[in-house]
């Protein structure tokens, strides 16, 4: 292939944009951009994971009282759907790396099955704090919590600032799991009509790397949402 | 980066090793271990995080300098900021409530 503008410009197509000089440097490029925007992805959480970390740090009882008020199985189940949903994706990537359009077709649809599943049962859990009248605002109550746990102090409004944040962290996920089921049905549409094969997986490669900084977040989320002070009470 | 394909055998040992590092956090956390509860946690999911992005997201066999200088920047500046907040928040005399 010559390099003059006509014959470049005849390769134009989503496999190599007239703009880049070969498919490495276009695939390059496009995961330098995406590690960028996820950059700014760890900035805008990091904010909120400051703010939590502090509020911890001066309201621990009523932290505490409301780790555990949260249902830890349910939290576990949610982190292995979550790292299942992860096994899925890489071994997505690696299928339309080899070419395997089916094989790819199938993990993608269970990676929607796994996001949509960590939704409903996150969906179960926000239920049950409605329920119980800890989701923050004029119906807020941790009465409950106040007679489960005598040995320590919790004062209300201390622990409606441990609910905002779980809402606020959980919400924010939450949302960025819509957006990744959002990303994954288009590509699995392309994925079905063939569009990505050996030569062009860069938007799956993308996809998953956005999916995997999502259970990243969760991570983290899951030891310091759930985890915090579950021993024995003294 | 993209031209490895990994064997799928080494992305099976991965998620196993998840899946053990998540059941053992949610077990520990049971355990009573003083102040050592909360630093046994982040780093367990410390190690997870990092199998996800070393292995999962490729970034172990990432051939681009580029992109390895903007994760390390990012985490960088991730830490400046919780560790210079705290270290402020974290000895202040006045305790609030």
């Amino acid at each position: 292939m010559s390099d003059s503008p006509a014959a470049v410009e005849q390769q134009h197509g989503p496999e190599l944009l007239h703009h880049f000089t070969s498919v490495e440097q276009q695939r390059d490029a496009a995961s330098l951009g995406m590690w960028l925007f996820l950059g700014t992805e760890i900035m805008f959480f990091g904010g909120m994971f400051l703010a939590y970390l502090i509020y911890r740090l001066w309201y621990f009882n009523e932290f505490a009282a409301g780790s555990r008020s949260l249902d830890i199985t349910l939290g576990t189940v949610n982190t292995i759907v979550l790292i299942c949903s992860s096994l899925t994706v890489a071994l997505g990537v690696r299928a339309a790396q080899m070419g395997k359009r089916k094989l790819l077709v199938i993990l993608l649809l269970l990676t929607l099955i796994f996001g949509l599943a960590f939704l409903g049962i996150k969906g179960v859990e926000w239920y049950a704090k409605y329920k119980e009248h800890h989701i923050p605002g004029a119906s807020f109550d941790v009465s409950d919590l106040i007679r489960d746990y005598p040995q320590i102090h919790i004062d209300p409004a201390h622990a409606q600032i441990y609910f905002s944040l779980y809402f606020a962290m959980t919400g924010l996920h939450a949302l960025h799991m819509i957006i990744g089921v959002g990303l994954f049905t288009y590509l699995l549409y392309h994925a079905a009509k063939g569009r990505y094969g050996p030569e062009y997986y860069t938007p799956i490669e993308m996809g998953g790397l956005y999916w995997h900084f999502v259970d990243v977040v969760w991570i983290y989320l899951f030891p310091l949402l759930y985890l915090i002070d579950r021993k024995p009470l003294g | 980066m993209s031209e490895h394909v990994l064997s799928s055998k080494m992305y099976y040992g991965i998620w196993i090793a998840l899946m053990i590092l998540t059941v053992v956090t949610a077990r520990v956390a049971f355990i009573d271990l003083g102040p050592f509860n909360t630093v046994v946690a982040l780093v367990i999911a410390t190690c997870k995080a990092l199998l996800v992005v070393l292995f999962f997201m490729h970034v172990k066999y990432a051939s681009e300098k580029l992109v390895k200088m903007v994760i390390f920047a990012s985490i960088f500046w991730l830490l400046l900021l919780l560790l210079l907040s705290l270290a402020d928040y974290g000895t202040r005399y006045a305790k609030h409530g």
